[in-house]
């Protein structure tokens, strides 16, 4: 069978069972494009910004567990999903990303739009592909799909030339795999497994720290079980929210810089670390050399390199997470450890991170809260980055497993729009709130568009502080308060903004007018946004300062009136 | 652990791609680790490369450093092999100041270690040597009191001995 390698595209894609592509056509890539209509299961969503299809895509697959696939031409148009597939590959995050470049003759010449895109996301992805022969598509975009979603996920990007798109070649044989160097091994070591095991039997000061292993892998029943069997109390990392109900007598919060200070104690306090699907990144450790001195480790993770790498450890288990749980969990004893369970409900009372101050003043936090209470942690949480996502993950309290989605590891403000956006695509009935700080929104605010183009109900909160917030704080707290170059004196009105797409518009400036706003944004039929006119200079406590320890931590004086 | 000094033998098995150097080498970049020595060349098998790296590091930058070789797609098997019973050798040129007074002196030095003359002209000479890099060196320094031009390196290929040796490629590192 004679097919065009645009079609081989399409039909390579639709094989692997993606059903939405994120992206903007361009000279390069047009090929393909015009070969669309006639696979009209390939939904295709026209994004406003490039970095909004990767991001999107971003998204679409943490909530689908499948590959987000990006469309984008040569170019300027390449570079923009670059912030996007930095982010996927921090957060281990399968994307599959297809870009058009130049005629494969053009290549090297510094022909028009032409960049060396492989070249630039060489360090960023899991693996990319220069493709220059339209016979290879086919087998090369099998071979995308199986990296970026096995082992431990990651983007993978394949760079066609204008040429190949329009190749006609015989297409009638079965696409295969053939890597030779890839093979990531999921099942755990019987051994260490054991081993495992006998440290939990031993541990009286056991914690789990749970991390985005769990929400990749699906093994929400198994550490729950895990936990349950032995009382084990359950932290989690940042991207590690959501994977254990926090209305669980076990939930302990999540630690690090801005976790709860009760997590970071037990932390500190636990006899056993059992780390599953995490990294122990900086954030988390603090000063490395000092982290939770007073534990053995087990970690379980599918990379071999991350083990090791920040925190030497005593079990070391490569593999899925949930392979290994599977494992584990029939041959861990029945356990209760009480002392330490109530000593951890002594930490969270010694230490209410939680707790909000008494004030009238409208707080960010307050905001969040009721957006907990009113949604009854139902909702999918997408943030941006800075104070409003440390909000956020503070103060909701989610329910409903793989539900916050954020960017972690590479901390990429205007995450909130594109995200949301790929959320709601995901999971059409999902109550989605973009939490927005009024710096991040404005970064990827041009996906307003795409998503009343797509009748998208996503509900916007911005949170707006009139400041890079986080920013301002560590301005504040490391600076002296010199406040250069965070407040946003030239904020547009984002009601009339949102009202200029064709959404509804709600200005919140008093406390008492958070609640009935959000309920009004739920009822409407379609995006809202709201922006909260919230205290300018509040601080997110507690803090543990960039390569300390738990014992700087610095809490907030609740006795003390928010600063104004 | 041991000190920072020391030197590791790292060989990996890698398809020969356009890129794959690339690849590597970014990632050492990346990382920060520290490559004393880099070959290439064809392996055994068409379509496959093999690669030395001398790699400056304590243990653990070497395990670091392998696991993230593996990491890569196009390597296919990455061996320590800095405690094994490896033969490790690299071929030098070296061209050397030399005249009618001195060309004798150097060519003792030239066969004592097993080395070729293998270009002369009036003023310099072209030493050829294989060996291992510390008998490299020591070739150099002695010729560098004659003034050396120019030196050029293979840099280091190293292969175990008929023994077996592990594989860090395995799962449970």
């Amino acid at each position: 069978m004679i097919k065009k390698g645009s079609q081989i595209v399409c039909e390579s894609l639709l094989r692997e069972g993606c059903d939405v592509v994120f992206g903007i056509p361009g000279g390069a890539i047009l090929p393909l494009y015009q070969t669309l209509p006639e696979y009209p299961e390939l939904r295709h969503i026209l994004v406003r910004h490039e970095q909004g299809a990767s991001l999107a895509a971003d998204a679409y697959a943490r909530i689908t567990g499948k590959p987000g696939v990006a469309f984008a031409t040569s170019g300027p148009g390449a570079t923009n999903l670059v912030t996007g597939i930095a982010s996927a590959q921090m957060d281990s995050v399968p994307l599959v990303i297809v870009t058009g470049q130049v005629n494969s003759w053009t290549l090297g010449t510094d022909a028009f739009q032409e960049t060396d895109i492989t070249g630039i996301t060489l360090p960023i992805t899991k693996h990319n592909f220069l493709v220059m022969d339209a016979r290879d598509i086919a087998d090369t975009i099998k071979e995308a799909f199986y990296i970026a979603n096995s082992g431990r996920p990651g983007p993978v990007l394949v760079d066609i030339p204008r040429d190949a798109f329009n190749q006609q070649v015989d297409y009638s044989d079965e696409p295969s795999i053939d890597l030779p160097g890839y093979s990531p091994s999921t099942k755990g070591n019987n051994r260490q497994i054991k081993r495992a095991a006998k440290l939990i039997a031993q541990a009286e000061k056991p914690v789990i720290i749970a991390g985005h292993g769990i929400i990749i892998s699906k093994a929400y029943d198994e550490l729950r079980q895990l936990a349950e069997k032995a009382q084990i109390p359950v932290i989690t990392t940042l991207l590690g929210i959501s994977c254990f109900p926090e209305d669980h007598v076990l939930w302990t919060g999540w630690p690090g810089m801005h976790g709860m200070a009760y997590s970071s104690l037990a932390l500190d306090e636990a006899d056993l670390i059992i780390a599953l699907g995490m990294r122990f990144d900086d954030r988390i450790t603090g000063n490395p050399q000092k982290f939770a001195v007073n534990s053995r480790k087990i970690h379980i993770d599918i990379d071999p390199s991350e083990i090791g790498k920040n925190i030497s450890v005593d079990v070391p288990i490569v593999g899925d997470v949930k392979e290994i749980l599977l494992e584990l969990n029939p041959i861990i004893e029945e356990s209760a450890h009480p002392e330490w369970l109530k000593r951890i409900d002594q930490l969270k009372i010694e230490h209410p991170s939680l707790k909000l101050p008494q004030t009238d003043k409208l707080l960010a936090r307050q905001v969040i809260k009721d957006i907990s209470e009113i949604t009854d942690g139902q909702a999918t949480l997408v943030t941006g980055v800075g104070q409003h996502q440390m909000w956020a993950a503070q103060h909701y309290r989610f329910k409903k497993l793989c539900s916050f989605l954020t960017s972690g590891g590479s901390g990429t403000m205007g995450y909130e729009v594109p995200a949301a956006m790929g959320a709601q695509v995901a999971d059409p009935d999902a109550t989605v709130w973009s939490i927005c700080g009024d710096g991040g929104f404005q970064m990827t605010m041009s996906e307003l568009a795409t998503i009343v183009e797509n009748r998208l109900p996503v509900k916007f909160a911005i949170l707006n502080n009139g400041f890079l917030g986080m920013v301002r704080q560590w301005q504040e707290i490391f600076f002296e308060s010199s406040y250069v170059s965070t407040g946003y004196s030239g904020n547009p009105d984002f009601v009339k903004l949102a009202e200029a797409y064709g959404i509804k518009g709600i200005r919140v400036t008093d406390k008492t007018q958070v609640k009935p706003a959000i309920t009004e944004a739920m009822d409407h039929d379609g995006p809202v946004l709201i922006d909260f006119i919230v205290e300018q200079e509040d601080n997110v406590y507690p803090m543990i300062p960039s390569g300390m320890t738990v014992n700087e931590i610095i809490e907030e004086n609740l006795d003390q009136k928010v600063t104004s | 652990m041991s000190s920072f000094s020391e030197k590791h033998t790292i060989t990996a098995l890698v398809e020969d791609r356009p890129g794959v150097l690339n690849r590597i080498s970014s990632m050492f970049r990346r990382r920060g680790y520290n490559i004393s020595s880099l070959a290439v060349g064809q392996s055994e098998t068409s379509g496959l490369s093999r690669m030395t790296f001398v790699v400056q590091g304590d243990t653990k930058t070497v395990e670091m450093v392998a696991k993230n070789l593996n990491k890569l797609v196009e390597v296919i098997k990455v061996l320590d092999i800095s405690d094994e019973n490896a033969v490790s050798r690299e071929l030098a040129l070296i061209r050397v100041n030399s005249d009618v007074s001195n060309r004798g002196e150097i060519m003792q030095i030239v066969d004592i270690f097993r080395a070729k003359i293998v270009d002369v002209s009036k003023d310099t000479l072209m030493v050829e040597v294989t060996g291992d890099e510390d008998k490299v060196d020591s070739l150099v320094d002695l010729l560098a009191t004659f003034g050396v031009h120019e030196v050029m390196r293979t840099g280091t290929v190293a292969m175990s001995r008929g023994v077996s040796f592990e594989s860090l490629s395995g799962p449970e590192n």
